[in-house]
């Protein structure tokens, strides 16, 4: 971890998200996959826009959404919980955490990793 | 390195995760400021670290929020992370994550769904990770050890140094290089190889 280390984001937390402070499911986690559809409408707001555009092109975890727009990950929460509700992004949960301890889960990682020893 | 492509579009610098991309599960990689928990996380992430800044009051209350961001005596931490794309559909994702009793609540926001914490110790300043030992542990999060060798780390022994971070002797203490790739690839291992000992019925 270290300081920060590029300029302020172009929008501020609190106004991103049009002043809301909740998201309106608490089913986002960091490593929750959102997808974006075919179509970005007009007249978004700025923020919930550059999401979208975001993910134009592939898929990525609210973590990545939050890095790529400079904005913290509950700020991201709060706007892709409302493209979900506008049926505009749609949201793949993590591994859940009864299956953490998959041993077949396990052994992948452990291979994967093997894998990419060089 | 860690060669995985990851699809590419504009903007987004690669970033879009492989249409592979299944099972995503994350590994903190905790310990105290300039431990190199970025330097492990650089060695083996496919995509640059990026991060993320928390703002410490609001990730003080349990239901993530954003109330309070406008408080003057809010702060913010930047976050970093790392991402691996595995063999058979596995994202693995490593967050740096920092150590002290005052990121409890950011702690436990990160924590949550990890398979568990990769701690890097500094040798050189052991009492540096005693808070974050503390916070794993009380987490309930499985963890290796990983002392991040320096050259001017004294030679202790594995016995003096388990005994001065108090740890459990089934507790992983790996030796590490956080700047080479293959070091920090098996520090993890240690750590997964853990996790699969700890879960398999028949040890209980």
């Amino acid at each position: 971890m270290t300081g920060r280390r590029s300029g302020r984001p172009l929008v501020p937390a609190y106004l991103s998200t049009g002043g809301v402070a909740r998201p309106s499911r608490n089913s986002l986690e960091r490593l929750s996959v959102l997808t974006g559809g075919e179509h970005v409408p007009d007249g978004l707001p700025a923020a919930r826009h550059a999401l979208l555009k975001a993910l134009d092109g592939g898929s990525l975890t609210v973590v990545e959404t939050a890095a790529l727009l400079e904005l913290p990950v509950s700020a991201v929460r709060v706007l892709a919980a409302d493209l979900i509700d506008l049926g505009l992004v749609s949201a793949r949960p993590p591994v859940p955490l009864a299956a953490l301890h998959d041993p077949d889960l396990l052994k992948r990682v452990a291979d994967g990793l093997r894998a990419l020893k060089q | 390195m860690a060669s995985a492509p990851s699809s590419s579009s504009t903007g987004t610098g690669g970033l879009h995760l492989p249409d592979s991309a299944r099972d995503l599960v994350k590994i903190l990689v905790a310990g105290p400021f300039g431990v190199g928990k970025t330097t492990l996380i650089d060695s083996v992430s496919e995509i640059r670290p990026l991060h993320t800044e928390e703002h410490m009051s609001e990730a003080s209350v349990q239901v993530d929020d954003l109330a309070g961001v406008r408080d003057k005596t809010t702060t913010t931490v930047a976050i970093d992370f790392g991402r691996i794309s595995l063999a058979g559909g596995v994202v693995l994702y490593l967050f740096g994550t920092p150590g002290q009793e005052r990121f409890r609540s950011l702690w436990a926001d990160i924590a949550y769904g990890a398979l568990g914490a990769l701690v890097l110790v500094d040798t050189r300043r052991i009492d540096d990770s005693f808070d974050v030992l503390g916070l794993v542990e009380e987490t309930g999060l499985p963890y290796a050890v990983a002392l991040n060798t320096f050259p001017d780390s004294r030679p202790y022994t594995e016995d003096q140094l388990r005994r001065s971070l108090d740890l459990d002797p089934g507790t992983p203490m790996v030796s590490c290089d956080a700047r080479d790739a293959n070091s920090s690839i098996d520090s993890l291992l240690a750590l997964v190889q853990h996790l699969i000992a700890r879960d398999r019925p028949e040890t209980w």
